[in-house]
C-alpha cells in the first residue's frame, strides 16, 4: 500500500514542480529521490512497516513475491533515473511531466503486482497504459513519434475494450471480480463463458506484453518512440505487465483441468520465433532492441508457462536481469549519433568503458553463464523441465536463444572487431561510472543471484 | 584449496592484464602466472600438498542446491597437468609474435586457463557448464579480434555451433537434477534410476555438446575453419586442452552417468568416428594449409579417442586418457612449427616452402620427432596410447563390430603417415626457393619448448605407467558402471 498512495502522490508533485521550479536540474534532482523514498518505502513495507492502513476489501493482496517485484522494479526505474534523467528533460520542454507520468506508471505497477480483483487488474493496466501512450508521442515534432503514439493508442484501446469484455464474461458467470472466487476449488460457475472471458483478458495482456501474435505495435512504437522511453517501456513496464499476467494465471487457470498450457505453449513458441528471426535482419540496433524485447517476453512467458516455484524464483530474476541489461544499452544507444550497427562500428577505441559495459549487457541478454541473464534464462527453462510436459517448447527456446546469440553479437563485432569510429555525444565520467557499476552489478547477480532470491523467502 | 588457487591465479592475474600497459610486461607476468600454475600442480601431484587439499566444497546457491565442488581425481589431474604444462609452452614459444594490445591479448588467454581448468576439476553440474562457458568467452574474442582475414564469421559460427551444443547439455543436465531429486552433485547424478528413454534423452543431449566440442563427424565444420583463422597461439588452446573437453565430458559426465545409453548407442558413435577420422584423414592428404592439415589431423586423432571410449574396455578407455594427454603435447609440437614457419616466411602453403632442412637443422630435427609421435610411431607416447586404444577395441565385449572398427582405424594410422611425412618432405626436404633460402634456424625460445615436448614424448613413450597408474582407478570406475570389466 506504501507505494501505491506514495508514487500518486509523488506523481502529482512532480506535475506541480513544473511549474513551480523552472530548472530542469533541480527537477530532476526532485525526480531521483522521490523513486530514492519510494523504494525505500516499499523495502519498509516488506520489512512489515505499513505507512498507511487501508482497508482495500480484500481488493488488494500484499504478497512478498509482488512486494519484492515493486522493490527491483522501482531499483530499476531509480537506476534508470541516474543514467538517463538528463536525457528525459532533454526530449522536450515539460521535463517534469515526463517524470509525473513515469511515477503514475509506478503505480500501475504497484497495483497490478498485487492486485487481487479483476476491476483493480483492469485500473492498474490502464494507468500503466495511458501514461505510456503519452510518453510515446512526447517528442512532439517528431512524425515517427505522433505516428507510434496514435498508432499504440488506438491499438491500446482495442486490446483494453477486448480485456473489458473479458472481465465481464468472468463477471456474469462468477458473479464475482474476486481472484478467490475464482480459484476457489468449487468448479460452480466455471462454464464457456468463464473461460471464453478469461482468454479475452489473456489475450488483451499478450497484447500489453507483446507477444506474438498481438506483437504488431511493437517494432513502430518503440522505434518511433524517444529512446529514453522505449527503454522505459521494454523493461520496467513490460515486466510489470508480466507479473499481473503470472498472477492472472496463478488464480485462474490453474487447476482447472483445463490444458491451457498448450495455448501458453503455442503462444511463446510464436513469440521466440517471430522476435529472434525478425531481429536477425534489422539494420538499426534500436529497431533490433525492440525485436530482441519480443524475444526476451517469449522467455518470460515460461514463467506464465509452468507456474511453479521455479518460473516465480526466474521471473524477478528475469526482470532484473533483462532490466539492468536494457536500460544499461539503451543508455549508451542514446549517446549514439548513429542507430545503425555500422554506428558502432569501433567504440572500443573511441569510447572503451562504453564498449566493455555494453558487452557484459549484451552477454546477459544472450544469456552467457557469469552474468544474471543465465540464471534468468536457467530458471526458466528449468522451470519448464519441472512442468514435464512440452519438452520440445524447451528445445525450441534453446534453439531461439542460439539465434539470439547472432544479433547480440552484431553489436560485439561492431565495437571490436570491425575499424570505425564511433561518434557519441560527450558522455560525463560519472554516466561512465554507473554504466560500469550496473556492469557490476550483473556480473555480481551473475554469480550470486541469492542476493535476489532469498527475498522470496525469509 | 588447490582447486580454488588453481583457478583463481590464472583468473585474476588475466583480469588484472587488461590494466597493464606495456606489452613486455603483460607477457612476463602472463608467463609467470603460468608457471606458478604449473609449479602449483606438480607441488599438488607430488604429494607435497596434503591430499584433504586436493578438494574444496562450499555451498553455493541455498535454493537450488548447487555448491563449489573442486576435485582432483586421476583423470583431473591429468587433464589439468596438461593444461597448466601447456599455457607455459604456448605463451614462451610464441614470445616473438607481436599483437596489438597484447595486454588484453594475455589477460584473455589467462582467463581461458581459469575457464578450462574449472571445466576439468568440476563436480557440480551447474559449476561444470559454468565454466564450461567461461573458457568459451575469452576464446570468442581472441579469435575474432586477433584472427585472419575472415575471422568475424567464422568465429560466430563457431561460438554458435558450440553454444546450442552448451544449451541442449543444460537441457540435460537440468533433466539429471530433477531426477536426482534437487541436486547437482556429480556423486547424486550416478546412481540414478531410470528408464531407459529417460536415459535416453539425457544421453543425446549431452552427447550433441561433447560431439560438437570435440568435434565429431558430422558436427566438425566449425573446427577447420576456426582453427585455420585463430592466431596461432589460440589454435594451440584449441586443439590441445579445449577439445579434451569434449572427450572429458564423455569419460565424466556421460559414461559412467548414462551407461546404458551410452552402451546402446556406442555403436552409433563409434560407425561416426569411423567415418570422421577417414573422412578427415582423406582431405588432410589434399591440404596446401598447414594449419588446415593440422587441424584435420586432430580430427582424425579425436575421432579415435572416441571410438576407443565408444567400444569401451579397459585398455582403451585407459589408452583414451593418456592419448588425451599425448595428443595435447604432441599437436602443440606441431603448432609450434607451423607458428615458427608463418612468423618467418609470412605464408603457411606448403607448396610455397622447401628445403627447409638445410637451413633450420634443429628445428627439422625436432619436427620429425613430433610427427613421428603424430604417426604414432613405437618409442614415441602416441604409440602407447593408440596401441592401448586398437587392443581396446579390437578386445570390446561392448561391441560386435569390434575387429572392422580396428582395420578402419588402422588405415587412418597409415594415411596419417602418408600426409604428416609428405607435408616433412616438401616443407624440409627438396630444394630451396627463393622464400626459403634466407632462412635461419630457430630462436632459443622456440628450441626450449620444443625440447620439451620431445622429451616428453619419447619419456611417456618408454615409461608411460605413471599416467597410467594415474587415471587407472577412474578407467575402471568407469567400466564397471557399464558393466564391462
Amino acid at each position: 500500500m506504501n507505494a501505491i498512495i506514495l508514487s500518486a502522490i509523488l506523481g502529482v508533485i512532480l506535475m506541480f514542480s513544473g511549474i513551480f521550479v523552472t530548472s530542469k536540474t533541480a527537477i530532476r534532482n526532485i525526480a531521483t529521490a522521490g523513486m530514492a523514498l519510494l523504494l525505500l518505502v516499499n523495502i519498509a513495507e516488506q520489512g512489515g512497516f505499513h505507512l498507511f492502513n487501508v482497508n482495500t476489501h480484500n481488493m488488494l493482496v500484499f504478497s512478498k513475491f509482488g512486494l519484492l517485484f515493486n522493490s527491483i522494479a522501482f531499483s530499476a526505474t531509480l537506476l534508470f533515473f541516474l543514467v538517463s534523467a538528463k536525457d528525459i528533460t532533454n526530449v522536450g520542454i515539460n521535463a517534469a511531466e515526463y517524470f509525473a507520468l513515469i511515477f503514475f506508471i509506478s503505480c500501475g505497477i504497484a497495483i497490478v503486482s498485487s492486485f487481487n480483483s479483476l476491476l483493480l487488474l483492469f485500473l492498474g493496466i490502464e494507468i500503466i497504459s495511458i501514461p505510456l501512450y503519452i510518453l510515446t508521442g512526447s517528442d512532439k515534432r517528431n512524425l515517427k513519434s505522433n505516428e507510434a503514439s496514435l498508432k499504440y493508442f488506438l491499438m491500446g484501446s482495442f486490446s483494453t475494450g477486448i480485456m473489458l469484455l473479458g472481465i465481464a464474461l468472468v463477471y456474469g458467470a462468477k458473479a464475482s471480480f474476486s481472484m478467490e472466487q475464482m480459484h476457489s476449488s468449487i468448479n460452480a460457475g466455471r462454464n464457456a463463458w468463464f473461460y471464453a472471458g478469461l482468454l479475452l483478458v489473456l489475450i488483451s495482456m499478450l497484447f500489453k506484453v507483446s507477444a506474438a501474435p498481438f506483437h504488431f505495435w511493437t517494432p513502430d512504437v518503440y522505434d518511433g518512440a524517444p529512446t529514453v522511453f522505449t527503454s522505459f517501456m521494454a523493461t520496467i513496464v513490460k515486466a510489470g505487465v508480466f507479473i499481473a499476467l503470472v498472477r492472472l494465471f496463478d488464480m485462474s487457470f490453474v487447476g482447472s483441468g483445463y490444458d491451457w498450457q498448450l495455448i501458453i505453449a503455442i503462444v511463446t513458441a510464436a513469440t521466440l520465433f517471430i522476435g529472434n528471426i525478425t531481429a536477425i535482419f534489422q539494420q538499426s540496433v534500436k529497431r533490433m532492441l525492440a525485436y530482441s524485447s519480443i524475444a526476451q517476453a517469449g522467455f518470460m512467458l515460461f514463467g506464465v508457462f509452468s507456474q511453479n516455484d521455479f518460473s516465480r524464483e526466474g521471473i524477478i530474476l528475469y526482470t532484473l536481469g533483462y532490466s539492468l541489461a536494457t536500460i544499461g544499452i539503451f543508455a549508451v544507444l542514446i549517446k549514439m549519433k548513429d542507430y545503425t550497427f555500422e554506428g558502432f562500428n569501433g567504440l572500443a577505441r573511441t569510447e572503451p568503458v562504453l564498449a566493455a559495459t555494453t558487452t557484459i549487457f549484451l552477454l546477459s541478454l544472450a544469456g552467457i553463464p557469469l552474468t544474471i541473464g543465465f540464471f534468468a534464462k536457467y530458471f526458466m527453462l528449468a522451470s519448464a523441465v519441472k512442468s514435464g510436459s512440452h519438452l520440445w517448447l524447451v528445445i525450441f527456446a534453446i534453439l531461439c536463444a542460439a539465434i539470439s546469440v547472432y544479433y547480440y553479437f552484431r553489436v560485439i563485432q561492431s565495437m571490436y572487431f570491425k575499424t570505425g569510429l564511433a561518434e557519441t555525444e560527450p558522455v560525463t565520467p560519472v554516466f561512465r561510472w554507473l554504466l560500469a557499476g550496473m556492469a557490476a552489478a550483473v556480473i555480481i547477480l551473475g554469480i550470486f543471484p541469492n542476493l535476489v532470491l532469498q527475498y522470496l523467502y525469509f | 584449496m588447490v582447486p580454488v588457487l588453481l583457478i583463481l591465479i590464472p583468473l585474476i592475474t588475466g583480469a588484472a592484464l587488461f590494466a597493464v600497459k606495456q606489452e613486455a610486461t603483460a607477457k612476463s607476468i602472463a608467463l609467470l602466472a603460468s608457471l606458478l600454475s604449473l609449479a602449483l600442480m606438480l607441488a599438488g601431484m607430488s604429494g607435497y600438498i596434503d591430499a584433504a587439499q586436493m578438494t574444496y566444497d562450499q555451498p553455493w546457491l541455498g535454493g537450488i542446491n548447487s555448491r563449489f565442488h573442486f576435485a582432483l581425481d586421476g583423470m583431473s589431474q591429468l587433464l589439468c597437468l596438461l593444461t597448466t604444462l601447456s599455457f607455459p609452452i604456448i605463451i614462451y614459444s610464441t614470445w616473438n609474435n607481436r599483437y596489438d594490445d597484447s595486454n588484453r591479448f594475455f589477460g584473455l588467454v589467462l582467463l581461458s586457463q581459469a575457464g578450462l581448468l574449472g571445466v576439468f576439476m568440476a563436480l557440480d553440474a551447474l559449476l561444470f557448464y559454468f565454466f564450461w562457458e567461461l573458457a568459451l568467452i575469452p576464446l570468442y574474442f581472441l579469435c575474432s579480434r586477433w584472427g585472419g582475414e575472415r575471422r568475424i564469421q567464422v568465429t560466430i559460427k563457431f561460438f554458435i555451433y558450440t553454444f546450442i551444443g552448451s544449451l541442449f547439455m543444460l537441457i540435460g543436465l537440468i533433466m539429471l537434477y530433477f531426477k536426482a531429486g534437487g541436486s547437482f552433485a556429480w556423486s547424486d547424478f550416478l546412481n540414478l534410476k531410470m528408464t531407459s528413454g529417460q536415459e535416453l534423452g539425457i544421453f543425446l543431449m549431452l552427447a550433441i555438446a561433447f560431439a560438437i566440442k570435440m568435434p565429431l563427424f558430422p558436427f566438425h565444420t566449425w573446427q577447420p575453419d576456426t582453427y585455420e583463422q585463430s592466431p596461432t597461439a589460440v589454435t594451440m588452446i584449441l586443439s590441445a586442452i579445449m577439445a579434451k573437453m569434449g572427450v572429458f565430458g564423455l569419460l565424466r559426465w556421460l559414461a559412467p552417468i548414462v551407461p546404458s545409453a551410452t552402451f546402446l548407442w556406442g555403436d552409433n558413435f563409434a560407425t561416426l568416428a569411423v567415418i570422421g577420422m577417414l573422412y578427415a584423414s582423406f582431405i588432410a592428404m589434399r591440404q596446401d594449409d598447414l594449419k588446415r592439415l593440422v587441424a584435420y589431423s586432430s580430427i582424425a586423432h579425436i575421432g579415435l579417442m572416441i571410438l576407443a571410449i565408444f567400444a569401451p574396455s579397459y585398455s582403451g578407455i585407459q589408452g583414451a586418457m593418456i592419448q588425451m594427454f599425448n595428443h595435447g603435447i604432441n599437436i602443440l609440437g606441431m603448432w609450434i612449427v607451423v607458428n615458427v614457419i608463418e612468423q618467418k616466411f609470412g605464408t603457411r602453403k606448403i607448396s610455397e616452402l622447401g628445403g627447409l632442412a638445410q637451413k633450420a637443422p634443429v628445428l627439422t630435427i625436432l619436427l620429425v620427432i613430433v610427427a613421428l609421435a603424430n604417426i604414432a610411431m613405437p618409442l614415441t607416447n602416441a604409440f602407447i596410447g593408440e596401441f592401448m586404444m586398437f587392443n581396446g577395441v579390437l578386445g570390446s565385449t561392448a561391441t560386435k563390430f569390434g575387429l572392422a572398427y580396428t582395420i578402419a582405424a588402422l588405415v587412418t594410422i597409415i594415411l596419417s603417415a602418408v600426409y604428416t611425412l609428405r607435408m616433412i618432405q616438401r616443407v624440409f626436404y627438396g630444394e630451396t626457393n627463393e622464400l626459403t633460402s634466407k632462412a635461419t634456424d630457430i630462436s632459443f625460445n622456440v628450441k626450449l619448448s620444443l625440447a620439451i615436448i620431445v622429451v616428453g614424448i619419447i619419456l611417456i613413450g618408454v615409461f608411460p605407467k605413471p599416467l597410467l597408474s594415474l587415471t587407472s582407478e577412474v578407467s575402471a570406475d568407469i567400466l564397471g558402471r557399464m558393466n564391462l570389466k
